[in-house]
């Protein structure tokens, strides 16, 4: 069992935190999390209590379900949820399984599903344990370490907010579950609530990306920091994340086609201040995954590309992108869980289908850099 | 044929007298409280101004803050019941769940959930529950309230429900004026729900203010049409304004944008507004304000109207310069309005950007002499600042490398230099009446933005243009003429995650007001 005392309590000013260290761990996918904010904020007002638990404390035989949202962000801004679809979800999991879960976890730390776990974990009194499954977002269900290093996510349970409940009782393969619970997420609406299989203790400690909770809160603090010092968020979160920014610059095309529900795209940009006379382009698949500087690959998923507003410090997402909108592009370092070669066939280039383009990782090219 | 533009302001009432593109007489005046008077101040002296026939004044458009100063300063708001169809999607966040508390309780907090809404597909979430609406009007009645705001869930998709419900609670609470959110915003629950209860909370004030103004122009003896200005820059018809007040909230900063570009005839250019402390920038492109991507905050509230991108900077006429010629700063502090005794053209002994601007021969304000000692040197490095300051500021909102040119207004465009990099500089004659001229020369619009399924058959091509044809329909019931309409937006952006490739499409137009071909 775990201790009821570890970790921390959150209180309304860490989620406005990490509402925005969620935006920018998305980079530009994962959805909007300012209604997942709300809903949190809310359920602290009502007196629920959010207990975040260090990933290092979880005991071995700990029974942990990740839960999150599945479906389309847009649908969730206006067909806002019920409330109890997370709750539904891990009742009906327990009851299919006979099994009792000690905590919740997270798939994704960026964007939206960064506060699903919260919500119903407080719902359920049980606590959050500080780690996920990506470190950023992804577009698909087997994007996450857990499935990558050997977690099979059946049987699941997926809520809609009418009161459905379904039991994906196995999958073949981790892809299966995904292309499965895609199909079942348009019947019920577009937006659904998805919790897997149970993970122990001991599997998390060694797989899951650890502390990301307290990851994306400072995050959010800096920037909320450096906007009330009137300093550059920019420069704030390249120090909060040990990242780099790459580029500044004026959105001069946005091109985007969709395939099989995924938006696929292009963002070319004009550099100005000092970049004036360079050429950057980003490429986007819901999240932004290559960046080119001159027609030159620079940074590659997993690695993480944030395009933020210039002056605000605000993440853009993928679909917000406008021509003419001036922004600055910023890599952060991916975890290495998902720098592994096997996690580089899921999350790599390769697993994006981006044909001939290999991931450099970023920290190799700071090296080189430091040392020219 | 003539057209008289009036902007109500916070301070100043402008008005201006318009034939075709020329401006015949602009005049400014106080705003006063009951608004009228001021308005009746500024028209007249512009009539006589111009000396024109009053029978001959065939426009009268209006621009006005007046409703977005209202919510921020939490007056003139009346309670409203706000409604929601959509159960058992939304529970957990009632309306105006991310409203400051003291405009909460401003506008009572009564807030209803009730069943019904649609599924993005169009589906029904739940049949709307009427016995819950009967419930609702016997509480509306009970307190008394006079306004109701109703949303429903993907009402922008389908409109029936909030439709529906409005004649229900209309039959039963007789005299209730009813707000459906589909007719005020887009996708997006709470952004355009609380548009809605902030525009039902306004009507009563709308009511009266329309009348002021009506009253206004008829005790001018001006018995015309009068059109008001809506945030994109285009107009409403004077009955459309007493219904939806919100449309107004943004309309400040675009006619003054749209003026300043019209005054000087080029419809693509970047307007910097120097003022004594910042200077606002901002693009206009095809002769409207250049749309900012965020959500926008009106009085602490979230909403989704579409406002102008305008950028600020920390420079102006009052900026003080620091330093020496090695290391010249200008701004961001100011002497603000305190330059006509500060400065040292104005006998003070602060240095600031006017000073400098008079050294270097650029304009000659106040006394010269005073600022004949400075040293060359620094005179030169801090002028090239400035404009390294203006050169960043404007190269941040150029949209593409065209060479547009640069319309420099306010009280500080005396630091604009003639040219800007490659851009050339040009200053509007008028411009301390550009609100009204922006709000004399303001267009007709119709606008669609909704999910389209590209199923079927049903190519982009297709759906675009079917768009296209009733944004022009909503164009023409506006009063547009047919031949002026052109499209000055078009946008489909694909929506992920959802098979049946649905895709959401934005379309504008605008064109002239009948009658009005300049």
């Amino acid at each position: 069992m775990l201790e009821r005392t570890s970790g921390f309590l959150l209180d309304e000013r860490q989620i406005d935190a990490l509402e925005i260290g969620a935006a920018i761990l998305g980079t530009g996918g994962g959805g909007n999390p300012y209604i997942g904010k709300l809903r949190a904020r809310e359920a602290l007002r009502q007196g629920f209590k959010m207990q975040i638990v260090p990933l290092e404390t979880l005991p071995d035989d700990a029974v942990v379900v990740s839960v999150g949202g599945i479906g389309a962000p847009l649908v969730s801004h206006e067909r806002i949820k019920e409330g109890k679809e997370g709750l539904r979800c891990i009742r009906a999991l327990e009851e299919r399984l006979g099994v009792s879960i000690d905590a919740v976890a997270c798939e994704e730390i960026g964007g939206q599903n960064a506060m699903e776990p919260l919500i119903t974990a407080s719902a359920a009194g049980l606590p959050v344990v500080d780690c996920d499954g990506m470190g950023r977002a992804f577009p698909e269900m087997q994007m996450t370490t857990y499935s990558i290093y050997g977690h099979r996510s059946t049987p699941s349970v997926m809520c809609d907010l009418h009161g459905n409940v379904v039991i994906f009782e196995h999958a073949i393969s981790e892809k299966w579950h995904e292309t499965m619970a895609r199909a079942c997420v348009v019947a019920q609406g577009g937006a659904s609530t998805l919790a897997s299989a149970p993970m122990s203790g001991k599997f998390l400690k060694q797989f899951a990306i650890p502390g990301s909770y307290s990851r994306a809160m400072a995050l959010g603090e800096a920037v909320l920091t450096a906007r009330r010092a009137h300093a550059d968020p920019i420069c704030a979160i390249c120090e909060s994340e040990n990242g780099r920014m790459v580029f500044r610059g004026k959105i001069a095309d946005v091109s985007r086609t969709i395939a099989g529900g995924f938006v696929r795209g292009k963002v070319h940009l004009t550099g100005f201040d000092q970049y004036e006379g360079d050429e950057g382009s980003v490429l986007i698949q819901n999240e932004n995954l290559v960046f080119l500087r001159n027609g030159a690959v620079e940074v590659v998923v997993p690695d993480l590309i944030v395009i933020l507003d210039v002056d605000s410090g605000e993440a853009i997402t993928t679909e917000m992108l406008r021509y003419g909108q001036r922004v600055a592009v910023l890599a952060l370092p991916c975890h290495p869980l998902l720098s592994s070669e096997a996690a580089l066939e899921v999350v790599g280039p390769k697993g994006f289908g981006l044909e001939g383009i290999d991931y450099r990782p970023m920290c190799e090219q700071e090296r080189e850099r430091v040392a020219r | 044929m003539y057209r008289l533009g009036i902007d109500v302001g916070g301070t100043n009432t402008d008005a201006v007298i318009m034939a075709g593109r020329s401006v015949l007489a602009g005049v400014k005046a106080a705003t006063t409280e009951d608004v009228t008077s001021g308005v009746i101040e500024a028209m007249e002296a512009a009539i006589s101004k111009a000396s024109v026939e009053r029978s001959k004044i065939t426009h009268v458009m209006i621009g006005t803050t007046h409703f977005t100063n209202a919510v921020i300063e939490r007056k003139h708001v009346n309670p409203v019941a706000a409604i929601r169809l959509g159960l058992p999607a939304t529970a957990c966040l009632p309306p105006m769940v991310d409203w400051p508390a003291d405009l909460r309780e401003t506008v009572g907090g009564h807030r209803y959930l009730v069943r019904g809404g649609y599924e993005f597909d169009g589906r029904e979430i739940a049949p709307l529950d009427t016995d819950e609406l009967d419930r609702i009007a016997a509480d509306i009645r009970a307190k008394d309230l006079t306004a109701a705001a109703i949303t429903s869930v993907f009402s922008p998709i389908n409109a029936a429900m909030e439709t529906a419900a409005r004649e229900h609670l209309m039959k039963r609470c007789p005299g209730l004026r009813v707000v459906v959110s589909r007719d005020i915003g887009r996708i997006g629950l709470l952004e355009r729900e609380s548009a809605a209860i902030m525009n039902a909370s306004l009507l009563e004030l709308s009511g009266r203010t329309v009348d002021a103004f009506g009253r206004a122009l008829q005790a001018a003896g001006l018995n015309c049409p009068f059109f008001i200005t809506q945030n994109d820059g285009t107009l409403m018809g004077a009955d459309v304004v007493r219904e939806f007040p919100v449309l107004t909230f943004a309309s400040g900063p675009t006619n003054s944008m749209r003026g300043a570009a019209f005054l000087t005839g080029e419809s693509d250019a970047i307007v910097v507004d120097i003022g004594g402390t910042t200077t606002d920038i901002g693009a206009i492109q095809r002769g409207f304000p250049r749309q900012a991507s965020t959500v926008v905050d009106i009085g602490g509230v979230r909403t989704n109207f579409r406002m102008p991108d305008v950028f600020s900077i920390g420079l102006g006429g009052g900026s003080l310069v620091q330093g020496t010629s090695d290391a010249v700063s200008v701004g961001p502090q100011s002497v603000g309005y305190r330059i006509t005794k500060e400065a040292l053209v104005f006998g003070g002994g602060t240095l600031t950007a006017t000073d400098i601007a008079v050294a270097a021969g650029r304009a000659s304000i106040g006394n010269p002499a005073a600022v004949a000692s400075l040293s060359g040197e620094l005179v030169g490095e801090a002028l090239a600042e400035i404009v390294r300051m203006l050169e960043r500021g404007v190269e941040r909102s150029r949209i593409s490398p065209e060479p547009i040119p640069v319309v420099a207004v306010g009280g500080g465009s005396i630091l604009m230099p003639e040219r800007l990099g490659d851009l050339r500089v040009i200053r509007p004659e008028n411009f301390a009446v550009a609100n009204a001229v922006g709000a004399a020369i303001a267009q007709v619009s119709g606008e669609v933005d909704r999910i389209f399924s590209l199923a079927n058959g049903l190519t982009r091509e297709t759906c675009l243009k079917q768009a296209e044809e009733e944004a022009r329909e909503k164009a023409m019931r506006s009063g547009a003429a047919p031949a002026t309409i052109t499209v000055i937006e078009r946008e489909d952006v694909p929506l992920a995650y959802l098979p049946g490739n649905a895709t959401r499409i934005h379309v504008k137009v605008v064109g002239e007001m009948d009658g009005v071909h300049a």
